[in-house]
């Protein structure tokens, strides 16, 4: 059931992405996509909106780029919450350290072991 | 007095220039494509035994020029000038084919219509009695345009059904100023047309306007229509470019539906997932150079109006908000 | 309507023009499949997406706990798409799914490697290591801007 909910949840808000870029003609590119979603989701998790979505579809609402901005609100509110003013700098930096350092380590060896293919 | 201009934007040449020679590089993809045939070389993969696209694509540029001249016993020291151009910033392939070459260089750029630029500047040289032979050539490389005009080839992106595909490729042709062959009549430059297209994956749109009103032009310049000639053709318009072309032309009174094609149209199959079809400086280039050199020497045609079509396009005037000017010059060869 | 001329029209202003063409190209421009591009996005999306929820419980039952297991996920899920990007795997995935290998997590990772694997030729520094943030940069420039905001509104509202 979770499998199923995390498919559902997941791909539907794939489903916006591709609508968005489809029905605007390309003038929403893929790099507007990925910014306009991870900020979207910080948004909607500060309101308070998201983490309901979190908790009914899991993966489904994390792995998509909206939870990652969901990760860095969240960080940020509960950062401030222990550590004041100084936490809404490094909150959400903290809660979304693995995947940023992740992305860059891995990025930067596949970039450098792999020749581009190119087509 | 301009005693050998014609009506608006047209030259009419007293003593037209000869296609000596020519030469067509293509890319395996190409080659896999309905005229691979006709090419005098395939590459095997998209480096050409380079390290890098770049280096690949002046390289294929560089050898169709030599071929060229090689068929007809000529040396670089023949050439009295190298007329050749490229899609890439400070046209890089031509600028270093020329370093190679050593030939008197006269650089161009004119996005993909630089074909069809370099013969009408070519014929120039030579009508006027200022060069005995020159070379005319453009490149252009599927991964070094990618890269530079939209994403990294390797980002997974979908191509709108519009986009065309830039082919990999280079053509390179001989002018002289006597000789046996075909000849370049006349050369219409067209004008910078802009109607406000503004997507860097619908280039066959942007284009259209400046390539109809260079045919438009030339009938009106040469007081004649489309009956004066066996094929009319354009460089890379690609499927929605071509039909809207058409569509331009017939609005004006002309009726060219039956005797037009394109060379993006013709240069992929469908099924090659090239969208719209092929685009790109060497579009034009390897499909003029081979296939449509061959088939008017073939008696196929006989007289023919070539239309090379260039979208303008800068990524930094369009994150500015800008549109993309597009350009269309003809020539005219005659068996 | 149809046969009216545009190019050469004595009557039309430039903007007149601009507007016919414009009528002229959206009634002659393919337009995308767009239910073939929604099943794919959804199952594309939905499959990367059920993987995680695969990699989560697997790591929850290694003991981590939720935040880690979330973060052990996201780090595989990148590790993955890089590789398949680096194998020239991923930008024929993205060709029929669309946005449903942009949208996960794995679509940000293989715009990072797309742009850095392609400009490793002008170098490591200039070519691999700026590159790798030509599309990422943007991403977490907002993505820690709006975070911080929040957390700033929070930090007022809890004073």
């Amino acid at each position: 059931m979770d499998f199923l909910k995390a498919f559902l949840v997941g791909g539907a808000i794939c489903v916006i992405g591709q609508l968005l870029m489809d029905l605007t003609s390309y003038k929403i590119t893929p790099a507007h996509i990925l910014v306009s979603f991870v900020s979207a989701g910080a948004v909607l998790s500060g309101l308070g909106l998201y983490k309901p979505l979190v908790d009914f579809a899991g993966a489904g609402a994390t792995v998509p780029l909206p939870g990652f901005g969901h990760a860095l609100a969240q960080g940020a509110i509960e950062g401030v919450e222990e550590k004041g003013l100084l936490g809404a700098f490094a909150g959400g930096v903290e809660a979304t350290a693995v995947g940023v350092a992740a992305a860059i380590i891995f990025g930067y060896l596949v970039a450098v072991i792999f020749n581009p293919k190119g087509e | 007095m301009a005693t050998k201009k014609l009506g608006k934007q047209t030259v009419r040449f007293q003593n037209p220039p000869v296609i000596l020679s020519s030469a067509a590089i293509a890319g395996p993809k190409e080659g896999e494509g309905p005229l691979g045939l006709y090419f005098d070389q395939l590459l095997k993969d998209n480096l050409f035994e380079e390290e890098t696209w770049e280096k690949a694509e002046r390289k294929m540029l560089f050898e169709a020029i030599i071929l060229a001249m090689n068929k007809i016993d000529l040396v670089p020291e023949d050439i009295d000038f190298m007329l050749a151009g490229d899609l890439l910033n400070q046209i890089i392939s031509a600028n270093y084919t020329a370093r190679q070459t050593e030939i008197p260089f006269i650089g161009l750029y004119g996005a993909c219509s630089t074909m069809a630029e370099s013969l009408a500047l070519g014929s120039i040289l030579i009508d006027g009695g200022f060069a005995a032979k020159v070379v005319c050539g453009a490149s252009s490389h599927y991964n070094t345009a990618e890269r530079q005009y939209r994403f990294p080839t390797e980002l997974g992106v979908q191509r709108p059904p519009t986009a065309q595909w830039t082919v990999t490729g280079a053509g390179a042709t001989v002018l002289g100023e006597s000789g046996k062959g075909l000849r370049v009549s006349h050369a219409t430059f067209g004008k910078v047309v802009d109607l406000g297209i503004s997507d860097a994956n619908d280039m066959g749109s942007a284009m259209a306007p400046a390539v109809a009103d260079t045919i438009v032009t030339h009938f009106q310049d040469i007081g004649g229509n489309e009956t004066y000639y066996d094929l009319i053709i354009t460089g890379d318009m690609g499927n929605v470019g071509k039909g809207l072309v058409q569509q331009l032309v017939a609005k004006e009174g002309y009726n060219i539906a039956d005797k037009y094609t394109d060379c993006g149209v013709l240069v992929f199959d469908p099924a090659q997932d090239t969208h719209a079809g092929g685009s790109g400086c060497g579009c034009s280039a390897i499909v003029f150079n081979s296939y449509l050199l061959h088939e008017i020497l073939g008696g196929k045609f006989k007289k023919v109006l070539f239309i090379g079509s260039g979208a303008l396009l800068s990524p930094t005037a369009l994150q500015q908000g800008e549109s993309i000017p597009g350009i269309g010059h003809a020539v005219v060869i005659e068996a | 309507m149809a046969s009216e001329q545009i190019l050469n029209s004595p009557t039309l202003s430039k903007n007149d023009k601009k507007k016919a063409y414009f009528d002229l190209v959206n009634r002659n421009k393919p337009k995308p499949p767009l239910l073939r591009n929604i099943f794919w996005a959804f199952v594309i999306g939905g499959l990367i997406s059920v993987i995680g929820q695969g990699l989560l419980i697997l790591y929850s039952g290694q003991g981590l706990d939720e935040k880690s297991a979330g973060a052990a996920t996201s780090a595989t899920l990148v590790f993955a798409a890089a590789l398949l990007t680096g194998l020239g795997v991923y930008d024929n995935i993205g060709k029929f799914a669309g946005a449903g290998s942009i949208v996960p997590i794995t679509g940000f990772a293989n715009s990072m490697v797309a742009s850095a694997l392609e400009w490793k030729r002008e170098g490591m520094v200039f070519g691999v290591g700026a590159k790798l943030f030509a599309i990422a940069g943007p991403v977490l420039v907002y993505g820690f801007v709006t975070s911080w905001l929040i957390g700033l509104i929070a930090f007022i509202f809890k004073g």
